[in-house]
């Protein structure tokens, strides 16, 4: 396990998703521990999606209200801006994570706060907030009962809906008793719930500064929006007198009615709930309620150059629901932390290289995480066909190493080799050629009418499965020897078969 | 009716079986197969795996020697779901108007085998015989790219003689995925790990499925473990009759 990794977003350079995976792949309990939570989740989504009958007419609508709301984001963020402002809050644009977590800092000290509390926010951990603020001085305390867990084990979130969901029970068990100073406790979950809740109490009551994400801000009113399941996030948008909330640019929807569609789709998609449990909504300041300061933070940090690209823009759609981590066959068996990246899964495969740019060979290497099978695009409740993305983004990856590699990238084996077999069949006389060639070549390696081991790169093949030898004939030969060297079959009913 | 056979470079070279046995189901049934000679692969590899510049020769070469076809047969999923959903990409790659029109007029004609039989020809029974114990894993392009449905298990239905077991979690993808298998060979592995325990679970004899490529890799990894299974191409068993079988 990879205990306060850097990630792709912390600037240096991250592992390669099959390395970081191959250690994942080899942790039984990890293997246990999301198999297991992957499945529930996956089988009740399934459950609370099928009682819908116009999922899929809400899905095209979810996916119309976000790619026509990207379409005109810049007018839907000057209007956020004047509501916000109309209501009493304060705007802030940050370029990237660095001002971002600059202006979050200047807010929690210009009100002395040693302290902040905050609810469970990506976005957050994508400017990498936490480390931030303690370099400042100012101590960041997680409230979100699965962002706590992982706070106090040091480590990083593995899933963005469920961050804890690589530990069991008895694994939290025992990290309370050790880090929260509890004597005596089981592993029963409201006994854990209620060890986190007496620990967090006195931190609600204390802070003077909260921090949140966002899971949507609407444009027409300046409303903004947090949805949880457990209400912590409500104490901190509600108890300290000081609101900061750091958002995505994209995460804007124009007005309030578009709250139908989003709301019905969100809950279904993540925790398999018809009605989300704490949906919390806040306008600017109201006079002796809440918070009476707050601080709207829109972050950019290269949302604006995926939106540039033509394919790729579709990845904004998310709402971060996390149902294609829950079904995704990749993901289920290495976890989250072989993706290097506060986003996994499927959405963290095309959003973090896009975000982070591409021609970084760790964040390179995550679209090529994906057999494609599909089963993300098939879930996803604003229909991102991430494969498509994902097929997208290795297109660029590779014309990035083509195009800027220099002769490293152009003398790179897969690159040779692909070229050449490129070359080879675009003619067939060339093609009919190689099929030969390889006939004759395989011999030194075909033993009992099977491949055992395969040489350099393709050995990952024969780690675990034996190869079928080319066989003495090509389907082209045998058409051949049929039919003469015509295209035309001219034979009925299996003549010559 | 008269169809063009698209055998794919991976059939070709390695399953010329599985061609042969296309050629025998499609003429059993009266459809006229062309094979054209000039047909070498439809780059999806190359494609796939980012190589999307080398890929456009081999979409322009596909569509030369196909478009003039009222239909293209492959018995592959994968490869026909590279033709019908990506060939628009790689066309407006290609920054290519007139490719871009003569991909959106030729890709709805080209099928996949048990999609041509079941939806085009409205045939289910092709007359086979396969007195075997045999399960079938549906393939992701199959199932989530060309939607193909239940049309192979609708043809395996009708086969007599045939033991058919359904196979656990079905659905759930082999862990082929192309180049996929071995870039992240470890996790492709992890995934076939427990496609092989379902297929063991069913106690057949024979996996079968619609691609061979993920039929290499179920069929190499059964074969490592001497697991005693055989896989076999749906065109295999539907071209197997009982006049063959008995000599
Ligand atoms: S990509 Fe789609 S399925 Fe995945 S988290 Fe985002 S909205 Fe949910």
């Amino acid at each position: 396990m990879t205990i306060e990794a850097p990630d792709a977003f912390s600037g240096g350079k991250t592992p390669h998703f099959e390395e970081s995976a191959r250690e994942s792949l080899a942790d039984s309990q990890l293997r246990r521990n999301l198999g297991k939570a992957t499945q529930t989740i996956r089988n009740k989504r399934a459950v609370a999606v099928e009682e819908m009958p116009d999922w899929e007419q809400l899905r095209e609508a979810g996916r119309a209200l976000k790619s026509r709301t990207l379409r005109h984001l810049d007018e839907y963020l000057l209007q956020l801006e004047e509501s916000v402002k109309q209501a009493g809050g304060q705007v802030h644009w940050a370029r990237d994570g660095e001002e971002a977590n600059r202006i979050i800092a200047g807010i929690a000290k210009s009100h002395d706060a040693g302290e902040v509390v905050k609810v469970k926010s990506i976005a957050t951990d994508e400017t990498k907030l936490n480390e931030y603020l303690k370099r400042e001085g100012i101590e960041a305390f997680e409230t979100d009962l699965a962002e706590l867990i992982i706070q106090l084990a040091g480590e990083t979130s593995s899933h963005i809906l469920v961050p804890a969901i690589h530990k069991n029970r008895s694994e939290i068990r025992e990290l309370f008793m050790q880090k929260l100073g509890v004597e005596d406790l089981s592993d029963d979950p409201p006994d854990l719930t209620n060890a986190a809740r007496l620990y967090l109490r006195e931190k609600f009551l204390k802070a003077k500064v909260g921090i949140s994400g966002a899971n949507f801000a609407v444009a027409e009113t300046g409303t903004v929006c947090v949805v949880e399941s457990e209400g912590n996030g409500r104490m901190c948008t509600t108890l300290p007198p000081v609101l900061v909330t750091l958002m995505g640019i994209e995460k804007i929807i124009p007005a309030w009615q578009d709250y139908e569609v989003f709301m019905q789709l969100l809950p279904r998609s993540s925790t398999a709930e018809r009605m989300n449990p704490y949906t919390t909504f806040w306008t600017g300041v109201s006079e002796g309620d809440g918070p009476q300061e707050f601080h709207l933070v829109l972050l950019d940090n290269g949302r604006t150059e995926v939106l540039d690209d033509e394919i790729g823009r579709q990845t904004l759609n998310c709402i971060r629901c996390s149902a294609c981590l829950n079904v995704c066959p990749v993901y289920e068996r290495t976890g989250g932390h072989a993706y290097n990246s506060v986003y996994p899964g499927p959405i963290g495969a095309i959003l973090t290289p896009q975000l982070v740019g591409i021609g970084k060979s760790g964040s390179d290497s995550l679209p090529y995480a994906s057999s494609l099978c599909g089963a993300c695009y098939e879930v996803c409740p604003v229909k991102i066909n991430i494969p498509e993305v994902l097929i997208h983004l290795r297109g660029r990856v590779v014309r990035h190493k083509q195009d800027e590699g220099g002769l490293r990238g152009k003398l790179d084996p897969e690159n040779v080799a692909m070229r050449a077999m490129a070359k080879t069949f675009s003619e067939p006389r060339l093609y009919e050629g190689a099929q030969k060639a390889a006939r004759i070549g395989q011999w030194p390696l075909a033993r009992s009418g099977a491949i055992h081991r395969l040489p350099g790169r393709l050995a990952g093949w024969t780690d675990a499965r034996d190869l079928k030898p080319i066989p003495e004939q090509t389907f082209r030969e045998w058409w051949r020897s049929r039919n003469g060297s015509g295209t035309h079959s001219g034979t009925r009913s299996g003549e010559g078969s | 009716m008269r169809i063009a056979l698209f055998i794919t470079c991976f059939n070709d070279t390695l399953f010329p079986e599985t061609g042969r046995a296309t050629v025998e189901v499609l003429e059993r049934l009266g459809v006229e197969v062309d094979f054209p000679l000039e047909q070498t692969c439809c780059g999806q590899m190359h494609f796939n795996t980012g190589y999307q510049r080398e890929a456009i020769p081999l979409v322009r070469r596909f569509v030369e020697v196909f478009k003039n076809y009222e239909a293209v047969v492959a018995p592959s999923g994968s490869c026909v779901g590279m033709v019908r959903e990506l060939y628009p990409m790689a066309a407006d790659l290609a920054n290519d108007k007139r490719l871009a029109a003569d991909v959106e007029e030729l890709s709805p004609r080209v099928f996949e085998l048990s999609e041509f039989l079941v939806k085009k020809l409205g045939v289910t029974d092709v007359g086979a015989y396969y007195p075997h114990r045999v399960t079938y894993h549906p393939t992701c392009h199959s199932l989530r790219m060309l939607k193909v449905g239940d049309a192979p298990l609708k043809l395996l239905e009708a086969v007599r003689g045939i033991d058919f077991v359904e196979l656990p979690e079905a659905r759930e993808c082999c862990g082929f995925g192309g180049t996929f298998a071995v870039k992240n060979a470890d996790t492709s592995i992890a995934m076939l790990g427990d496609k092989l325990r379902h297929v063991l679970e069913t106690e057949a004899e024979v996996c079968a499925a619609g691609d061979n490529s993920c039929l290499m890799h179920i069929g190499g990894g059964l074969k490592r473990q001497r697991a005693g299974v055989r896989t076999v191409h749906l065109a295999e068993i539907l071209a197997t009759t009982e006049e063959k079988i008995k000599p």
